[in-house]
Order: C-alpha cells, then structure tokens, then sequence
C-alpha cells in the first residue's frame, strides 16, 4: 500500500544531488522566474540543517549578507535548483549547526574537513 | 448561470477508491503541492437506474476485490446479472447521464483529469468518547483563578425548575468521529491511468486503506471551464 505511495514520490526525486551535511558550503543555482523570462540566481553559504527523508528532504543554507544574516531553507528535490554545488567540506561535530546564528565573524567560521 | 445545477447534476462522474496516502509533489510552476494518493482502479458498472424503472437516475458502481466464496447467493446473483465478478463495496452515484453507462463496463481512473475539481467522501477516522472541547470546539473552563478539576468542561447545559429539562440536541461528550465526511472542491493533481492512481491536492477523510467516494464538485467546474 504504501509503496505506491513510495513510487509516486519517487517520481519526482532527483539523482543529480550529490551528497552533503550540516557543515559544507554550498553554492546553491536557484531558478528565478522573473515575469517570462528566467535566470539563474547563486546562494552561497553553510549548510546548517539538512531535515526529512524522500522527497520530503529539505535543507537550510545560511550567509551573512551585508551583516544580516540570511537563512534559506530549499526542497531538496525541487525543481527550482539549477544545481548544487558543494563548494567545501566543514568539519563540524554537530548536525544541525543552529550556533552558528548567536556567532559574528572569526567565531562563525567552520574549519574546513581534511581530507585522509 | 441559471440552469447550472441541472448542467451540474448531468454530467457527475464518479468512482470509488481506496486512500493509500499522502505525498507530495511540484507543480509545473515548481511550486509544492501535498497530495493523496488514491487507488481507483477495479470500478465496474453494477446497474444502472433509471427514471421510469427506479425513478431516480444513478449508476451503481462496485468496487474492491473479494473472494467469491464470502459473497452472499442474492449478491453474487446481482453481479453475475450485470455479467462481472463480484466486489466487495457497492455504492450508487446520482447522475443523469446514464445513457453513457453499460452493464458490466470497467470505470478506469481517466474519468477524471488533472485539473478537475471534485468532492471526496469517506469514514472519518474514530475519535472514540470524546469531551466538549474535542468535539465540539468548546473552550472549556479557565486554566487558573482557582478553577478547580473543570478545566474541559462543558459548563452550563441550561436553566433549572423553568425549562426543567435538558434541551434535545445539546452537545456534550460522546463518541465521535468514524462519521461520513465529504471535502468539497478538492483539485485532482494528476491521474496514473496505467496503475489506475488518482492525486488529490490536499487531505482526504478517512484512514489510509479507507474507502472513498470521488465525484465531479457539486460547487465548482474545473479551472478554466466558466464558472
């Protein structure tokens, strides 16, 4: 019963999403829509959420524009996105990154993951 | 707009499914839609009423799988009658365009189309014995100011010597839900003819593996269609 359920949803899952966590940074391409003509907008910040499963799945990026902080949470799956780019790997021992939103500056910064 | 619920009533499609459950999918403008998913597949034509025989227009339709041998003499003879293999719900959809109906003729998702609006019905879930607040919206007794064990209570339920009575009708705890509810104007989002699924947008009464009715809206004509 439910894996009819599961097929419809499946329907509209994307394979072009590489995998990511709390912590990179990401360059999100988001399709904007601008009356009838579209281009392509970047987000780029830290991942600090990624919540759900299926198609359900979603995820939160986070950037500091002109010191405000600015937090936008995308369907993983949605048609929207371009494309996502994982710009660099964090090295975080959490995985929802929500302290980051009490930090400024220096403070803020993730390290990032070294590679073995 | 004057002859609109006779235009209505002629065309009523219907059929009977079975709610899988909820998901959601995009739009074409990429926006998120919650959907239902209801098998619809397995509707047969069982009778047709008309209004010289019967006097009422309606098609009885049938639905569901059911082993024969659980199946009544006096039932599996009115299937047999309409020449299929016996269902296990049965249930009459008001129209008047019966003309366009067979005995025996397999009703298959592709009645209905993404786009169409349509009204749902189904058993609501049971709630069991339920207080005031639950089943009727009461906003029971304040929470504080020395309010002592009558924080969901009813409060009043009327005068004392005159009327000397309860008014019938007055509503207190009981058992609720597992009642036939119908949601009006719901859109279908899009129809899988092959599996025989149906998308709803939105919520649906009922468990899931309950049993529905779809039929055209008795509100509202699919979007773009006048009024």
């Amino acid at each position: 019963m439910t894996n009819a359920v599961d097929a419809v949803a499946s329907q509209s899952l994307r394979d072009d999403i590489p995998t990511f966590r709390a912590g990179d940074t990401l360059k999100v391409h988001v399709r904007v829509v601008e009356g009838n003509r579209s281009r392509v907008q970047l987000f780029q910040g830290v991942c600090i959420k990624v919540q759900g499963s299926g198609v359900g799945r979603t995820f939160t990026v986070r950037k500091v524009s002109f010191g405000v902080g600015v937090e936008r949470t995308f369907p993983l799956h949605t048609p929207v996105l371009e494309k996502i780019e994982v710009a660099t790997r964090g090295d975080v021992r959490r995985a929802k990154l929500y302290y980051l939103r009490n930090l400024r500056g220096k403070a803020a910064k993730i390290k990032e993951k070294r590679e073995i | 707009m004057s002859n609109k619920l006779s235009h209505q009533k002629a065309d009523v499609r219907g059929l009977l499914g079975r709610k899988l459950g909820m998901t959601q999918a995009w739009t074409e403008d990429n926006r998120v839609v919650p959907v239902t998913v209801v098998a619809a597949d397995t509707n047969v034509v069982t009778q047709i009423r008309t209004q010289p025989v019967d006097g009422y227009d309606a098609v009885q339709i049938g639905f569901g799988e059911i082993d024969g041998r659980k199946v009544t003499k006096p039932r599996a003879g009115h299937f047999a009658k309409a020449g299929t293999t016996p269902r296990r719900h049965v249930v009459e959809i008001r129209t008047d365009a019966t003309s366009g109906f067979t005995l025996g003729q397999e009703i298959t998702a592709d009645v209905f189309a993404g786009g169409d609006i349509v009204d749902v019905s189904g058993t609501s879930k049971g709630k069991g014995f339920a207080g005031v607040m639950k089943r009727h919206g009461f906003h029971g007794v304040g929470a504080s100011h020395g309010a002592h064990r009558n924080h969901r209570k009813p409060g009043s339920i009327g005068g004392c010597a005159t009327p000397g009575r309860v008014f019938p009708g007055m509503r207190m705890a009981g058992r609720m839900g597992a009642d036939t509810v119908t949601t009006q104007s719901l859109t279908i989002h899009s129809v899988d003819v092959e599996k025989g699924l149906i998308l709803i947008k939105g919520a649906v009464p009922g468990p899931k593996g309950g049993l529905l009715v779809i039929r055209s809206s008795t509100k509202k004509s699919a979007k773009g269609a006048d009024q």
